[in-house]
């Protein structure tokens, strides 16, 4: 288990590493600079204020200098926001995006999980039908139409939550359910599908008739079970949900990273373009490796040829 | 529930409860309360050095947060801001202003000092500043912008606390109203200094001497102000709060609007349908012109005929109402609608110009034009322009009326703003669509830009007459010959055919009809609210 834990591990500095190398250049072939008056600059001028940002050396000592940086945690000077670090800049973001995200995540989770549950045990009638409907709804609905959906009609129609803006836990909720959609969808489809299967197993009629009550041949053995795909795709989820969010935080003004990326890349703030992905980067490698880590914990099959390598 | 599973969820609550602390939601957005003016701007500013700033967001909040020498009044005039008087020597190049007994918002006199500290410091080379070219019209000021004059060369000198002198390098009509501009603010050296790289970066890293201080800066959500006790002429401020949140969906903003959250917005053609008729909109001018430049480095476009038949053959009362939508007027010449002659007149009432549409006479230029040069009609031309939607609805309705009154394919070109402004420089396109805003109000702004030579004159069009008119008007004392030269170098200009113009831009939005007092400054685009009040909110 230790061995495949390491292996992953660096493999995930590696797939980092690379990431940042083609960022580090790709984002220097966007046409023109981070000037944000470039159009009106004196030449002269402008060569000059290259020089004072250290745009003007070779690329390559740049990146060495990036990266010795970056070694020691430090994502260099926004270049758009003239005495701001990048560090600084992604600590002032990072809570609103973290707590929708979360939140979204969490609630698609919980009730992604009864709606499976309820599904899978009411099988072939109307809540099924209900619960089935809803996960092809999920899916298949973009989540920034929804975002506007939801702005619209409980922000100004019902006047229930507030449409947009960032001020208290209420404002929170309209985004957090915009992303979560997807979520309880993909969870219900994947643990109905699952539960259904669980349930004809044989070991469940032995719990059965062991004389087990119904719930705890669920909760005990079904649910455990039907549990290990909706793991699996808990890492796809949650990439689903950071991409999500750079849609979601500007339909509600949310002043997260999603928003701050794009602005970064309008523009070409490039160590805020880098900061951002490698940010980004770090956040889905550890998601995937932590769910590789877990898929062992839960399902001891995996661990075991993992073992084995 | 058994003591593992306890554990668990106590864990879980735990780590939720950690979450939303650490997100510390902040107060700024409880519902927009009666006496706070709300507006709305896309970005927040990357920061608020008055030396730095080269952005509309930026340049709103400094000119309410602090005050020039001058201030703009409601026809865009300069009048009395912290200088009471000033006085200009007989031959035009040197301002004396004497300022009035004003404080900081830390209770400090602000002096002369503070405004030679801020202006030198914009120039200093070290500060990097974007927009110091600005204080061209001062004396070495672009001497020592590029290191190549001493900072006590340049002609702005505090002669005690309360007398500024600043020697012009040529007489300038323009001069007093940049000094209500942001670059012209006074800054403080103690200040400065004392916060360093982290100046003017946060609400208390600064400090005011407008009408309003900035109360509240919370990064990526909005800028809050209040109204400045310290500031001298305080009593004539009515309004004793405003916010400006920043929001880019237009969607969301519309939304915001209409429940009331927001006092202000700007829309897009997406929303001008829908508030056509609505008396909350309200067209927001600006110094801005939109035309085609022409490559004439190489190519066809060298031909005069060509050139003409171009402009000849869009329909621009169609682009401006059916396409575009925001209230943006046609245009026959390049000086936009509020630029100023002289202190009672706009260029564009002293020198009319002609919106041309004339699809026959069109396609026989165009067809003269190709005999010339021996081109066959089945050429194709390409269109380089912007890939905002609405820059790529103009470009597709300026290909098909040329396809249409030509008869000539031509290719349309959306790229990103940055690599526009790339292929402009290198001259690697035929038709180029492009604006330019004013720095200043006047016409040599936008007249300047192309004259040979100069880096913004994209298609490298070049006349003689033309560079040596505004070249003499660059330091006629004779302000009214030099406004006649303009016009005559207008005229050369549009007759050659060296742009095709399309229309002066404004912008569209939403105003709730209770804010009053509030001026929309022309040249720069941005609210002043030392004036404005909310009746009835």
């Amino acid at each position: 288990m230790l061995r495949y834990t390491l292996k992953r591990f660096g493999l995930m500095l590696l797939t980092l590493f690379i990431i940042v190398t083609v960022t580090f250049f790709l984002v220097r072939m966007l046409p023109g600079t981070p000037l944000a008056n470039e159009e009106k600059l004196p030449a002269e001028i402008r060569e000059q204020i290259l020089e004072q940002y250290g745009l003007k050396e070779p690329l390559s000592i740049q990146y060495v200098k990036f990266m010795g940086n970056l070694v020691q945690g430090d994502l260099g000077m926004s270049l758009s926001q003239n005495g701001r670090s990048v560090n600084e800049l992604l600590s002032d973001r990072i809570g609103p995006s973290a707590f929708i995200g979360f939140q979204g995540i969490i609630f698609g989770l919980v009730v992604g999980l009864l709606l499976g549950i309820i599904a899978a045990l009411r099988r072939g009638t109307w809540i099924d039908n209900v619960a089935s409907a809803t996960a092809v709804f999920g899916v298949s609905i973009p989540n920034f139409v929804l975002a506007g959906l939801l702005s619209y009609w409980i922000g100004v129609k019902f006047e229930l939550l507030p449409p947009a803006l960032w001020g208290g836990y209420e404002y929170t909720i309209l985004p957090s359910l915009a992303l979560s959609v997807y979520v309880i969808a993909q969870v219900s489809r994947y643990i109905r599908t699952e539960m259904v299967e669980v349930l004809e197993q044989d070991y469940i009629r032995t719990a059965k008739a062991k004389g087990l009550s119904w719930s705890k041949i669920i909760t005990g053995h079904a649910l455990r079970n039907a549990m290990i795909p909706a793991v699996t795709i808990l890492g796809p989820l949650t990439v689903n949900i950071l991409t999500g969010s750079l849609v979601v935080e500007n339909i509600f003004g949310i002043p997260g990273i999603g928003n701050l990326f794009v602005d970064s890349i309008m523009v070409n703030d490039y160590t805020t373009v880098l900061g951002t992905t490698i940010f980004y980067s770090v956040l889905f490698l550890s998601v995937t490796f932590i769910v590789d880590v877990l898929y062992g914990v839960i399902d001891p099959r995996i661990r075991v040829s993992g073992a084995k390598e | 529930m058994s003591r593992k599973k306890w554990s668990i969820f106590t864990a879980i609550i735990l780590v939720l409860s950690l979450v939303i602390s650490a997100c510390g939601f902040g107060g700024g957005t409880e519902d927009a309360s009666k006496d706070t003016l709300v507006l709305t701007d896309k970005n927040e500013p990357p920061n608020l050095d008055s030396a730095k700033s080269t952005d509309q967001v930026s340049f709103q909040i400094l000119t309410n947060a602090l005050e020039g020498l001058m201030r703009l009044d409601k026809d865009q005039k300069p009048v009395p801001g912290i200088a009471a008087s000033y006085e200009l020597s007989a031959d035009k190049l040197t301002y004396t202003f004497k300022l009035r007994d004003a404080k900081w918002s830390d209770g400090k006199a602000v002096t002369a000092h503070d405004f030679e500290y801020g202006w030198k410091r914009a120039l200093d080379p070290k500060t990097a500043s974007e927009y110091a070219y600005i204080l061209e019209p001062v004396k070495n000021a672009m001497e020592y912008n590029a290191g190549k004059a001493k900072p006590e060369d340049v002609g702005i000198k505090a002669l005690d606390e309360k007398t500024l002198q600043v020697t012009l390098k040529a007489p300038s009509p323009y001069f007093l109203q940049l000094t209500a501009f942001s670059t012209f603010m006074p800054q403080r050296k103690d200040i400065v200094e004392k916060f360093g790289a982290k100046f003017a970066l946060e609400a208390q890293n600064m400090v005011y001497n407008g009408p309003f201080s900035i109360d509240k800066w919370e990064h990526g959500v909005s800028i809050h102000m209040v109204k400045n006790d310290n500031y001298w002429d305080n009593k004539n401020v009515k309004l004793t709060k405003a916010e400006v949140k920043f929001l880019k969906e237009e969607s969301t903003k519309v939304n915001l609007y209409k429940t009331n959250k927001i006092d202000f917005t700007e829309i897009t053609k997406d929303f001008a349908d829908a508030f056509k008729s609505s008396s909350e909109r309200f067209v927001l001018k600006e110094s801005s012109a939109w035309y085609l430049e022409f490559n004439q480095r190489e190519g066809i476009f060298k031909n005069k005929k060509l050139r003409q038949a171009i402009e000849l053959a869009i329909d621009k009362k169609t682009l401006t109402d059916q396409v575009i939508k925001t209230g943006s007027v046609p245009a026959g010449s390049l000086v936009p609608l509020d630029i100023q002659a002289n202190t009672n007149q706009k260029f564009r009432e002293v020198s009319k110009d002609e919106v041309k549409y004339d699809p026959t006479q069109a396609k026989k230029l165009w067809l003269d034009g190709l005999k010339e040069e021996g081109i066959s009609p089945s050429e194709k031309i390409d269109l380089l322009g912007d890939d905002t939607t609405s820059a790529k609805d103009q470009m597709q309705f300026i290909a098909d009326q040329l396809h249409k009154n030509l008869g000539v394919q031509v290719t349309v070109s959306p790229v990103t703003f940055k690599e526009r402004l790339q292929r402009g420089k290198d001259g690697n396109f035929q038709i180029l669509f492009s604006g330019w805003g004013a720095d200043y109000n006047d016409a040599m702004s936008h007249l300047d830009i192309f004259t040979t030579g100069q880096s913004y004159n994209r298609g490298k069009w070049s006349n003689t007459e033309y560079d040596a008119l505004i070249k003499k008007s660059k330091d006629n004392p004779n302000f009214e010959e030099r406004v006649q030269d303009l016009i005559k170098a207008e005229k050369i200009l549009i007759d050659e055919q060296g742009i095709a113009p399309l229309y002066y831009r404004t912008r569209l939005s939403l105003l709730k009809p209770y804010v009053k007092g509030a001026i929309w400054n022309t040249t720069w685009g941005f609210w002043d609210f030392k004036d404005a009040y909310l009746d009835g909110k």
